[in-house]
């Protein structure tokens, strides 16, 4: 009898399945410093969902659906908020971390129960790299030691730097990308002027540069969020000294401009892509919807961070392809979904087998663009505003 | 080298020794102190902030209505955290101190924002070239209003009723109640002048820095060291270990390197308490039971 009441129960829920929305979750900094970024990787989401959904969603007709978490740029939070959303929505693929340190917390979780885990902001690269035999994690992002082979590259081309020195803010980030600089360094066999570090609260940071600047260096390479960043700029602005700036993409968390004041615009720092300048179809489609839901977006410059939107926008739409190809919302079937997937023309590039077991990263230096700051617009270097 | 570790060393120093000079005004005369100073500091920046940039009111207006108000927070401090546990002998204010420093970040966390913000003054920005160095403006007036502070404080108390009241105070609370002066209202004062002196270190400090809450911390707690290494009870003390700490701060880095910046500067701090324990320029005070 019990047997029975089972089969009537599951037989009566089957049709409410096939119609059933499939949940999309996001952890990320809803509140505070990178408030702005977590509404980017909202935005690049929700713009992406409806345009699936008004497609028709995926297998026969299911419609995808947000969920959103806030994880205040705080680990703990971020592992609550993943559980949450794995185990009690239900969610078929967790995009989030928009912090190295949360998405590097979340990556266990991901991989012990076999969950799709989708990073389109955190740089930090042992989140896709992250040894797991069974590797869950995937990522349309800038990865470290890859943004840091590009710092190397653009400074040579660029302004033929010779003898760079590397300022870098004192956390986790800043060695991170220590490493990943030094080794790009060793393999084009570049002695580096100096490498000195900073606090992420110093007033000053003249006596470091000071040092650099002694040491001959020609070029500077810059890792630390916008605050830091800004006090580099201003501590060079005091010392009169103005070499060119190299950075990762600190500068573009927040009000640069603002913060560091005229000299911002010599800091040329890396992203996925910008709005401005001739789009693709596939970026004049994106651009017109934004436009279209946001009352706060009239033209390219109003999308802040683009990187957030970006990213989210292609990670998306290739999540929405490897559900298709599973056939389901397993997580493994979902996991290998991604490795199927044969070539995708997205808003950053038109790729072509964006994950293999190997290798779990979609995008690479070729796919990097150097922006800098216009008065509080991030516009492509040397683009006429 | 030498000449920018200077410059630097002096105008952080003289932040420390602003703080500072706020532990050494309360402890003087009531032994207590308020360990959140780096909160009354970042206070000081948040409000000069608010009216000048988001009021646009003009820069002197700014600066004294926040003081204004730091005196007030001040107030604040020695009545919600200070008085209930001095006055009964409980050690508690050092805990009550650190927790109001705690709810005053977050409030401004919560109604100024997280992001830091940019106070951007060009008039002090404005850089010149000295004996071969370039200096800000600024630069050059956080030391010297730092100094001229502390000499405004000397000639207080020594020379007005107010100052010599609390001098009075420090020297025997008892009988100077009985001599008729007011035993709260001088601590009352010497609090509010310390979160006075930890807000003009922040408005001056804010446009060479980002403003945002939580600013305040790590000087905060260089200050505190500065005050112990200076010997609490020397006003001038106190100022002098500011300069010093920044000094050495600025040239090991400079010399050094940062990665040595800290483990020496605090490593000297020990050995410098280990020699004098009651710091460089303070006096053993006798306890009389």
């Amino acid at each position: 009898m019990k047997r029975l009441l089972l089969i009537a129960a599951l037989t009566a829920a089957l049709p409410a399945l096939a119609q059933e929305t499939i949940k999309i979750g996001l952890v990320t900094a809803l509140s505070g410093q990178s408030a702005r970024a977590g509404e980017a990787l909202t935005r690049g989401l929700q713009v992406a969902i409806d345009e699936l959904n008004a497609k028709g969603g995926v297998l026969n007709g299911r419609k995808f659906e947000l969920v959103r978490r806030d994880d205040e740029a705080t680990p703990a939070k971020g592992v609550i908020a993943a559980r949450e959303l794995y185990f009690k929505e239900k969610v078929a693929v967790l995009f989030g971390g928009l912090d190295s340190p949360v998405a590097l917390a979340i990556v266990p979780i991901a991989n012990e129960n076999k969950m799709p885990f989708m990073d389109p902001w955190a740089a930090g690269t042992p989140i896709t790299k992250n040894g797991a035999k069974d590797n869950y994690v995937f990522r349309v992002s800038a990865v470290d030691e890859i943004v840091d082979k590009a710092i190397l590259q653009y400074a040579e081309k660029t302004y033929k730097a010779k003898n760079p020195g590397l300022i870098l803010v004192n956390n986790p980030w800043g060695e991170s990308n220590e490493k990943g600089l030094r080794a790009a360094l060793a393999a084009k066999g570049v002695k580096p002027a100096g490498i000195e570090k900073f606090e992420q609260d110093d007033v000053d940071v003249v006596p470091q540069l000071s040092r650099l600047k002694a040491a001959g260096a020609d070029c500077l390479f810059l890792v630390g969020n916008v605050g830091p960043s800004s006090t580099v700029v201003k501590s060079l602005d005091r010392m009169g000294w103005m070499p060119p700036i190299v950075s990762h993409w600190g500068p573009a968390g927040g009000r640069f401009t603002e913060l560091a004041g005229p000299s911002a615009k010599n800091v040329h720092f890396v992203q996925t892509y910008s709005f401005f300048g001739p789009q693709s179809p596939v970026g004049q489609k994106v651009l017109k919807a934004l436009m279209a839901k946001y009352s706060d977006i009239k033209g390219p410059g109003d999308v802040t961070p683009a990187v957030g939107v970006a990213n989210a926008y292609d990670a998306m739409m290739m999540s929405a392809m490897a559900i298709q190809n599973a056939g389901s919302t397993e997580g493994r079937k979902v996991r290998d979904g991604y490795y199927k997937i044969d070539r995708y023309e997205g808003l950053i590039k038109t790729y072509v087998k964006p994950f293999t077991p190997e290798n779990h990263d979609a995008l690479s230096e070729n796919d990097y663009v150097w922006a800098q700051f216009i008065d509080n617009r991030i516009v492509p270097v040397g683009m006429k505003h | 080298m030498i000449g920018s570790a200077l410059i630097s060393g002096l105008g952080l120093g003289s932040m420390y020794g602003l703080l500072a000079l706020g532990f050494y005004v309360t402890y003087a005369v009531s032994s207590t102190v308020n360990f959140a100073q780096g909160s009354s500091m970042m206070l000081g920046a948040v409000f000069a902030y608010t009216f000048g940039v988001r009021l646009g009111w003009p820069f002197p207006a700014a600066a004294a209505a926040a003081l204004v108000l730091c005196a007030l927070y001040g107030l604040l401090v020695e009545l919600l955290a200070v008085r209930p546990f001095a006055t009964r002998g409980s050690n508690a204010w050092l805990m009550a101190t650190v927790a109001l420093g705690i709810i005053a970040d977050n409030t401004v966390l919560f109604t100024f924002g997280k992001e830091p913000r940019g106070f951007s003054l060009p008039w002090a920005m404005a850089s010149t070239e000295l004996l071969g160095l370039r200096v800000s403006a600024l630069q050059l007036a956080i030391p010297t209003i730092g100094l001229a502070l502390a000499a405004l404080l000397h000639w207080f108390s020594r020379a007005t009723r107010l100052g010599k009241a609390m001098l009075a105070v420090v020297q025997n609370a008892e009988a100077a109640r009985l001599m008729g002066i007011n035993v709260p209202a001088a601590i009352m004062a010497a609090y509010a002048l310390s979160t006075v002196f930890a807000g003009a270190a922040g408005i001056m400090i804010a446009p060479l820095f980002n403003v945002y809450s939580d600013m305040g911390t790590v000087f905060g707690l260089k200050a505190f060291a500065v005050a112990i290494l200076g010997g609490i009870t020397s006003a001038w003390g106190v100022v002098l270990a500011g300069l010093i700490f920044g000094v050495v701060e600025s040239s090991i880095t400079a010399f050094l390197g940062s990665a040595y910046t800290q483990i020496v500067t605090f490593t000297l701090v020990i050995v410098a308490l280990a020699l004098r324990p009651h710091g460089l320029f303070g006096a053993a005070a006798l306890k009389k039971v």
